[in-house]
């Protein structure tokens, strides 16, 4: 069938009639709902709303009206064209999304696989406690000091008013380098520390040394002849036991909870007088466990207490052999083993465990404690 | 020191309803370290008796003598078919007919939870069990069965009773200043202040002794040095019956003392020696010739001691002599040949005063601790020596007959010095008010005289506490009895410090980079073997051939202190390996220790700071000890996976360890070729900072490898880690980011094979001038189409001006430039 000549047939094409026009959009309308793709969609485009659609073709045709009748036609075609497109795009986006949702699915993978590629590593959580007790009294103000493992007797034993032939001097046993009357030793404390502090500064000294001692023990379950500690000094004028006291207590909070307190013991000491015992209020049972067999506690083997370590009041003769007034100023010390800190803080049961460098150990402390 | 409470309770009548507990909590309070309570024969449960040994049947026809015997044991514990008697089978064979042994019946329970039943054994039926003390549970004694002395107890008697079983001792771990606490005396006056109950001090008054008989005269014993020795007795005692046995109670508080009956004699001077803490001595009196003198050792003087070792003297060591030359360490240990024997009928009983600093030098020199000097290193009270003496006396003559004859001695008159002392200084050092009354009540239960005038104290401390000298010692004295737990909790306020110090905070930067890239932190023991530097193929004039070396090492395989931290990571890496592991990153920040020069021990005095000169001199004594930073990689980087397969570190992670551990503290290093005789030769990077050679990184030479049983192309890198820090830049300027679009270019360089890479980008960075913002190397080729001795290496250029869009001319000029250099510098020609 060959199109309208409106040149010379000045008739109403049949192609405008409303029931064409209703028949062109719904077959239109069929198709595109029928259109399974966007392949699909495509042709269905070209052949119902492309340009030589019907309704493209009878849109074509309004010219050829009767100017009164254009309008009218003009209306009812667009209407109709209005619609096919809008389904159309309707469809398309249906479809689209569809398409969409299909490859996205495809390409699903299992995010739970194990992704072990890179090597982690880890701090060794001797290191990382050292710094987190001496972050807690950088916050309170005070210096982080180091100094050297290998030391001089002066100032590992003499200066700290342990004599030649002080009976202190036998209870450490002690390292001597070669030969034994070098008058060198690894050091057995880290209480020269204080020494070099106090002999390059003058007071008020507030001061932490962590780091690395030696004595002559063999490797055990609960020895090692190569651990480390942390030492406290302050000096000022007027510093009292009360002080002491108040700088253990706030440190015990800052590393095991709050309310934790801590205890002084008589003791004995060269270098502090008077010297003290430090326990630590366990962190556990809080003291609970004392005389409750029922519910013992293994951090504190039902002792309510956990000996840390070891405290007192600057010895006079120690500021004297580091040329600072004793009449004047006052201080206090106090120093604790780390390992030892280690093992009730984390639970660890074997020396061993910290000395042998196993990395299976390492890791899982991470980089903080 | 080992308190039984029933021998404390005699000097210090604690109330009967104070347990151990309390005890020990309030001994604590007042200083006195109280390890633990033990039960003496701690597991042994009764029937426990004491039998009498009524017949022996020699059983011959096994392989070790056997004795089958007949025992009384009264009327209560007899076996039913033969009442108050028991038959027993018995090993031992130190006993005979009429001896008092102790029984445990069947149904009694021995350390170890041992159950006694009636068994069949060697043919008989045993009824029970002969014991020995270590059987007991009182001691190590396990020679033979005990047997007790004769009409001490009757057949039936409870044995746990009489053997004082089931009591509770006090186990004291004494500092070094309480000497006193090393006697019951001491603890029981401790005790009696804790308890505010009334203190009978055993120290204090001569107990009664008869008038000497002055049948012969006593032998006389004097001192010849009074700087070793200020106070010496002897006392003479003949007739004494060598044979009389140690009474039960003695025995008992001996073994719960922790020590063992010899016999008589010693267990006597041991008994006194516990109560009073005075070491006492005593001798043979027929062995001695001529007087006995306490004076220093004459140089070359040899002694044999009791242990049996043969000692050369030091001219410094205190002995006791006679005529015959030295017979006895002072106060340290007895001579062998004037020993106290089994059959010695005439004793001298040393007591004395010997100086602390001498017998602590001597007890050093000779490695030789005994309870005398143990005693006497912490001071003895110089007062007690002629009390103890006449304690001991008192009990030999008691226990053993014999006839006193008299004493003779020596002392020197030394004076007691005055402490002065404000009284508000205790209250001033603990922090809290301590009234004057309070100070001088607490000085007083301590023993002292107090003097008040004013606020003014003059003190002088008891003849029991040498060791209170300084006002400080007095502080402690009125604190500890006021109560450390009075001592209020007060934070002082402390003005600003500087915190962490730099060194500090980078080193700390430095591990946590370390450790976020993947390594684990392994600090290791410092102490090396010299195999270590053989196995590191370190040439003789290798500075870490420079060692420290103990001279006391744990080990004489690992005698020298490490001048490098690789010899701890190897060693740590094989467990590791050992393990199970199947790729390892360590590393380890830790000292090295360098060898100094040799310099002159000094010694400053304490009494006053030291001079510079005298602080310089003592840090001449110390090696160098820089901080290092070492990394080991062996094994597999990345397993197989679904990312692709695995593949090993290798010696490019090695020189990347050192680029991370400086770049997370904003220091520039350098990598050169290197030759660590470490390293393998073609695969060594030196690492440079600020021109100086700070360390090496590469792969392990293959001997190192081989040498310490590595993994094939383990991988290492170690520096200064002080050098690196000091090369730290401060403040970072920041760059200037340019917005104007890039311009990229690539280019190939054939160049000579030995030319760096590093060098080469160097010199195109340079002539690319500033239009040229960066050069990465991509591709490295060699091979096929390159000429042998060259290689290919291909550059990633990127160009960017600050303020336009480079034009293709600019681009072409900069990047001409560039290569033009390279050419010029090291022959490179374009890759066509």
């Amino acid at each position: 069938m060959s199109a309208p000549n409106s040149s010379y047939d000045p008739v109403a094409p049949s192609a405008l009639d409303e029931a064409a026009v209703r028949a062109a959009t719904e077959t239109a309308e069929a198709a595109i709902a029928a259109a399974a793709d966007l392949e699909q969609l495509k042709a269905v485009r070209i052949e119902h709303a492309g340009d030589r659609s019907p309704l493209a073709l009878a849109n074509r045709e309004i010219g050829s009206l009767a100017p009164a009748a254009r309008a009218e036609a003009g209306k009812r075609v667009g209407a109709a064209r209005g619609r096919v497109k809008q389904a159309l795009a309707s469809r398309q986006h249906e479809l689209e999304k569809e398409r969409d949702e299909r490859v996205l699915l495809e390409e699903t993978v299992d995010v739970t696989m194990d992704y072990d590629r890179d090597p982690v590593g880890g701090r060794h959580p001797l290191t990382t406690i050292q710094e987190r007790m001496a972050d807690i009294f950088v916050s309170m103000g005070y210096d982080v000091v180091d100094g050297p493992e290998v030391e001089s007797e002066w100032h590992n034993f003499d200066a700290l008013n342990l004599g030649p032939d002080h009976p202190a001097r036998s209870m450490q046993d002690t390292f001597f380098v070669e030969s034994p009357d070098s008058g060198v030793v690894l050091r057995t404390h880290t209480s020269p520390v204080q020494i070099r502090t106090m002999l390059t500064q003058q007071p008020p000294i507030h001061m932490v040394a962590p780091g690395r001692v030696f004595r002559t023990d063999e490797l055990d379950a609960t020895h090692t002849p190569v651990f480390s500690q942390i030492e406290g000094l302050a000096v000022d004028r007027g510093i009292t036991m009360a002080h002491l006291k108040g700088t253990l207590d706030h440190f015990a909070e800052q590393l095991f909870g709050e309310g934790l307190v801590t205890r002084l013991r008589p003791s004995y000491f060269p270098f502090t007088e008077p010297s003290a015992e430090l326990d630590l209020q366990c962190f556990v049972c809080r003291g609970s466990s004392v005389g409750d067999p029922d519910h013992p506690c293994r951090t504190c083997s039902s002792e309510g207490w956990i000996e840390w370590g070891g405290c007192g009041m600057v010895n006079p003769r120690v500021l004297r052999a580091c040329g600072i007034d004793p009449d004047e100023y006052s201080g206090f010390a106090f120093g604790m083993g780390l390992e030892r800190t280690l093992m009730f803080r984390h639970g660890i049961t074997d020396m061993r465990d910290m000395v042998e460098g196993d990395v299976r150990f390492t890791v899982p402390f991470g980089l903080e404690l | 020191m080992r308190v039984p409470i029933s021998w404390l309770r005699e000097f210090a009548p604690i109330p009967e309803s104070v347990g151990a507990r309390d005890l020990s909590a309030r001994l604590i309070a007042a200083g006195l370290e109280v390890e633990t309570v033990d039960v003496v024969g701690s597991g042994t449960q009764g029937p426990v008796v004491v039998g009498r040994v009524e017949h022996i049947e020699e059983l011959t026809e096994f392989k070790k003598p056997i004795r089958f015997c007949r025992l009384s044991v009264g009327s209560a514990h007899g076996h039913p078919d033969t009442p108050g008697l028991r038959e027993i089978i018995c090993g031992a064979a130190n006993f005979v007919v009429g001896d008092l042994v102790v029984v445990a019946l069947p149904g009694a329970t021995l350390p170890g939870g041992f159950e006694i039943t009636s068994r069949k054994t060697y043919g008989r039926t045993s009824d029970g069990m002969i014991c020995a003390e270590r059987e007991l549970g009182l001691g190590d004694d396990g020679s033979g069965i005990m047997v007790l002395p004769a009409g001490s107890a009757q057949p039936g008697d409870d044995a746990l009773a009489l053997l004082g079983i089931g009591e509770e001792v006090l186990d004291i771990a004494v500092t070094p200043d309480r000497g006193y606490a090393l006697s019951i005396r001491g603890v029981a006056r401790e005790a009696a202040t804790a308890y505010d109950v009334p203190f009978s001090d055993p120290g204090l008054e001569l107990p009664d002794l008869p008038p000497p008989a002055q049948e012969v005269l006593p032998h006389e014993g004097t001192s010849a040095d009074p700087s070793a020795c200020d106070l010496f007795t002897l006392r003479t005692i003949t007739g004494f019956n060598p044979h009389a046995s140690t009474p039960v109670w003695m025995r008992r508080r001996l073994i719960a003392g922790g020590m063992r009956s010899v016999n008589l004699a010693v267990d006597v001077t041991n008994y006194v020696m516990l109560e009073c803490g005075q070491p006492l001595h005593a001798f043979d009196l027929d062995s001695l010739r001529g007087p006995v003198v306490a004076r220093r050792a004459n140089p070359g003087e040899e002694l044999e001691t009791l242990d049996h070792v043969a000692r050369t003297l030091d001219p410094d060591d205190v002995v006791i002599s006679d005529d015959t030359g030295a017979i006895g360490l002072a106060g340290t240990m007895g001579g062998l040949t004037s020993e106290i024997r089994d059959d010695s009928v005439n004793i001298a009983l040393e007591a004395a005063h010997f100086d602390a600093r001498s017998v602590a030098r001597m007890s050093r020199r000779h490695k030789l601790s005994s309870e005398a000097s143990r005693r006497f290193e912490r001071g003895v009270d110089r007062m007690v020596a002629p009390i103890a003496s006449a304690r001991a006396t008192a009990l030999l003559l008691e226990l053993g007959g014999g006839v006193y004859q008299g004493m003779t001695g020596f002392e020197s008159a030394s004076p007691v010095p005055t402490i002065e002392i404000s009284a508000t200084l205790p209250g001033d050092v603990a922090g809290m008010p301590i009234s004057a009354d309070t100070v001088v009540e607490k000085l007083r239960e301590v023993g002292c005289d107090v003097a008040r005038a004013d606020g003014r104290l003059s003190v002088t401390a008891p003849s029991w506490r040498p060791d209170l000298t300084d006002p400080y010692d007095l502080v402690e004295e009125v604190v500890r009895l006021v109560g450390y737990d009075h001592i209020p909790s007060v934070l002082p306020i402390v003005p600003p410090h500087e915190g962490w110090s730099d060194e500090r905070r980078l080193t700390r930067r430095v591990g946590l980079a370390m450790a976020g890239a993947g390594f684990a932190e392994v600090p290791a023991y410092p102490f090396i073997g010299a195999d270590d530097l053989d196995a590191l193929q370190l040439p003789d004039s290798d500075p870490r051939r420079a060692t420290v070396r103990l001279a006391n090492p744990l080990s004489d395989a690992a005698p020298l202190l490490r001048t490098t931290l690789l010899p701890g990571l190897i060693a740590t890496a094989k467990r590791n390996l050992s393990r199970g592991a199947a790729g390892l990153a360590l590393f380890e920040v830790g000292s090295v220790f360098l060898a100094a020069g040799a310099a002159r021990a000094v010694r400053p005095d304490v009494n006053r700071a030291p001079s510079s000169e005298e602080l310089a001199a003592l840090d001449a004594l110390l090696p160098q000890q820089p901080q290092h930073l070492a990394v080991l990689l062996a094994g597999e980087r990345a397993p197989d996976g679904f990312w692709g397969q695995a593949h090993d570190y290798g010696w490019a992670d090695a020189v990347n360890a050192a680029r991370i551990s400086a770049r997370c503290i904003q220091a520039s290093i350098r990598v050169e070729r290197g030759g660590d005789p470490v390293f393998h030769p073609g695969r060594c990077a030196r690492l440079i900072v600020a021109g100086a050679a700070i360390g090496s990184a590469g792969e392990l030479h293959p001997r190192v490898i081989e040498a310490y049983g590595l993994p094939a192309r383990t991988c290492a890198m170690e520096l200064d880690l002080g050098a690196l820090i000091a090369a730290a830049s401060g403040i970072t300027p920041a760059p200037v980011i340019g917005t104007m679009p890039v311009a990229k270019e690539d280019i190939a360089l054939i160049v000579p094979s030995d030319v760096p890479v590093a060098s080469l980008r160097d010199v195109l960075l340079a002539a690319g001038g500033e239009l040229l913002e960066s050069v990465r190397l991509f591709d490295e080729y060699s091979g096929a189409q390159i000429e042998p001795g060259k290689r290919s290496v291909a550059f990633s250029l990127r160009f960017r001006a600050p303020d336009r869009t480079l034009t293709a001319e600019e681009v072409a000029a900069a990047r001409q430039a560039a290569v033009a250099a390279a050419e010029a510098e090291f022959g490179a020609t374009l890759r066509g």
